[in-house]
């Protein structure tokens, strides 16, 4: 196996909200809340090889945005580390973060909200790179027109607004304005759900094309365990902060082991099979503010017993590659 | 791969967008006669050397014969002094004039040296948040508790007389309102995944403020500006009635008023009356012309 492009080391993050100064004199006298802590990452390491794409699924609210955030230099972990090419993504710099790579880029969920409604789309793609050397502002204007043309758009248009441009089309010009900086590894934050399903196939042919001519290496985040299945090779699942499994992405949607993972497949709505055979997960996700004891899974989970609500399960091997969080592989549940 | 099919949306220019504009203001008559006075003061204020009869700047050319002349009297310069001459024989016509010129000139130059201070202020605030927002914003909130007079009397009192200290009092005694409009409008951009791209492109911190934070915060600055333009007028009269602000030598229509506040209760109102309606005019117009362009802006406008 060749060396990992990006090692993500025993990360956590934690979002902390300070009480203001009203709260902490109220706190003072005994009244006032306390100290509010969100558990959003739990103590994740995963390792991605050059080239790979690996996919990140979980219910919304379970850590999978902020660890992409995370990876692409926007958060610095509250623990552990994210390696990048062996160099950190990002430091704290007093409150904020300091993004110390260009070789690591990300694309937004919404692409209605992540171009600036006020600079010409051509000006949006080349700002970034002409920042940063690596094209002479001279060159800006042709570097753009290339690369508009390799995501599918008129290159004409980039003397145009983003309002006159669809979802799509949006999409394919935050792609460019990513490619534009050359980058290695690219977060992708569910491109696709805000898109039309028509749609969507085209951006993820888009992606899938651009990754086998650039080479790229990706984190893709999703919640669509059918998209995800079409673009990664690995896929790893979160639940509340925490990966549960990680599997090549063949042998978990063949033979899914962790029970989330398998109730997350049972609760795929599917076309055309008998009348109502999808089950949704019991209960509610808990709120990562006061997460349960031990296995986070253990409320909702069928197969739950008393070690579940004792103790977390460790990410171990089950099988060559295969990795899974969960106590019913290392000796029962009691 | 197929390309996606072209839009056929029409393009917005600038000229459709101030086309569209104009549409939506024209809507309020007021507003539309508003506009037109202040076009009017503005011209007459710029073209004052041609269209005054008089330069009431230069000293030598006074006459005391004229003085207190009634309106429509004829002076020893041979034209009519429609709006009648002050104690020292200068037309108050021309003294208006030369007076909106220094007031528009002292309203201009503070609203747009407090609109640049004002929004640098604001957008480091939100931009940098946490500890510096927190100094900056308080800082902001104590001075907008105090009356804006109030400061810029101790300014101009400490700085003494001329345009220049004239227009840093008014600067500092206003820019605190750009900076907590210009906060409020940047938090919320803030917050926005377009900047969040930026900062994980990574964009250098200038270009982030300038280029994405800056433009996108700007539309309720105009408004607060035209508004912060009459009051500075507003103000800048108010200190010069004190006798804090320009020499009578230098006519403001602050000072005008408060050269003929004597002679008001003595018959002779249009000294101070001439003045006074001119500078209420022009603040009333500014401020209803503000108030439309807010209206039209505003995409919640109720009609």
């Amino acid at each position: 196996m060749p060396a990992a492009l990006l090692d993500i080391d025993h990360v956590s993050k934690r979002f902390v909200k300070h009480p203001n100064l009203g709260e902490r004199v109220a706190g003072l006298l005994g009244a006032g809340p306390k100290t509010e802590i969100v558990r959003a990452v739990t103590d994740v390491s995963l390792n991605v090889a050059k080239g790979e794409v690996v996919g990140l699924v979980g219910e919304s609210g379970c850590g999978k945005s902020t660890l992409g955030r995370m990876i692409a230099g926007i958060y610095t972990p509250s623990d552990g580390k994210i390696l990048f090419d062996k160099v950190p993504v990002a430091k704290e710099q007093g409150r904020r973060t300091q993004k110390l790579t260009t070789r690591v880029q990300m694309i937004h969920q919404d692409p209605f909200a992540s171009l600036n409604p006020r600079i010409r789309i051509g000006d949006t793609v080349a700002e970034g790179p002409v920042a940063h050397r690596i094209v002479k502002p001279r060159e800006a204007d042709s570097y753009v027109a290339d690369l508009l043309g390799r995501v599918g758009l008129d290159p004409t248009y980039r003397r145009r607004f983003p309002h006159q441009f669809s979802g799509g089309q949006r999409q394919r010009i935050a792609i460019a304005r990513a490619l534009a900086m050359k980058p290695d590894l690219l977060v992708l934050d569910e491109p696709v759900a805000s898109l039309d399903v028509s749609i969507q196939a085209q951006v993820l042919n888009l992606f899938m094309d651009l990754r086998r001519d650039l080479d790229l290496t990706g984190i893709f985040i999703s919640h669509d365990l059918g998209v995800v299945r079409h673009v990664s090779d690995r896929v790893a699942i979160m639940y509340l902060g925490r990966i549960v499994e990680l599997a090549p992405t063949a042998e978990l949607y063949a033979a899914p082991n962790h029970p989330y993972t398998r109730a997350l497949f049972e609760s795929v709505p599917r076309v055309g099979v008998g009348k109502k055979n999808f089950r949704p997960i019991a209960g509610e996700i808990p709120s990562p503010l006061h997460p349960p004891s031990g296995c986070h899974f253990h409320p909702r989970c069928p197969f739950a017993g008393p070690r579940c609500k004792r103790e977390a399960p460790p990410l171990t091997a089950i099988g060559p590659g295969r990795f899974s969080a969960c106590h019913l592989n290392t000796g029962g549940t009691d | 791969m197929s390309s996606s099919p072209a839009l056929s949306l029409p393009t917005e220019t600038r000229w459709t967008r101030f086309a569209n504009f104009w549409a939506d203001y024209r809507q309020s008559p007021v507003a539309v006669a508003a506009l037109i006075v202040v076009v009017v003061i503005v011209l007459m204020a710029l073209l004052a050397p041609l269209v005054a009869p008089q330069d009431p700047y230069n000293q030598g050319a006074l006459d005391l014969f004229d003085a207190r002349l009634e309106p429509g009297e004829v002076g020893s310069g041979g034209y009519v002094h429609w709006l009648g001459t002050d104690a020292a024989g200068r037309d108050l016509f021309s003294a208006i004039l030369y007076g909106l010129r220094t007031s528009l000139i002292v309203g201009v130059m503070a609203g747009t040296l407090a609109l640049v201070l004002g929004t640098t202020v604001g957008l480091i605030a939100a931009y940098y948040g946490g500890r510096v927002e927190a100094i900056i914003m308080r800082i902001i909130d104590l001075q907008l508790s105090l009356p804006a007079i109030l400061l810029a009397l101790v300014l101009v009192a400490m700085l003494g007389q001329g345009l220049m200290q004239l227009v840093a009092a008014l600067v500092a005694a206003q820019y605190a309102y750009f900076a907590r409009t210009t906060h409020g409008a940047a938090s919320a951009e803030r917050r926005k995944d377009y900047i969040e791209a930026a900062l994980s492109t990574p964009l250098p911190a200038r270009h982030v403020l300038f280029r994405h934070l800056l433009p996108n915060a700007l539309p309720p600055l105009i408004v607060v500006a035209t508004v912060q333009v009459a009051n500075s007028i507003a103000l800048e009269a108010t200190l010069s009635f004190l006798g804090l602000g320009l020499p009578i030598t230098q006519p403001s229509l602050g000072s005008l008023i408060s050269n003929g506040f004597q002679f008001l209760l003595s018959g002779r109102y249009w000294i101070s009356i001439y003045p006074g309606i001119a500078l209420m005019l022009t603040v009333v117009a500014i401020n209803l012309v503000g108030d439309q362009v807010r209206n039209v802006l505003n995409p919640r406008r109720s009609r």
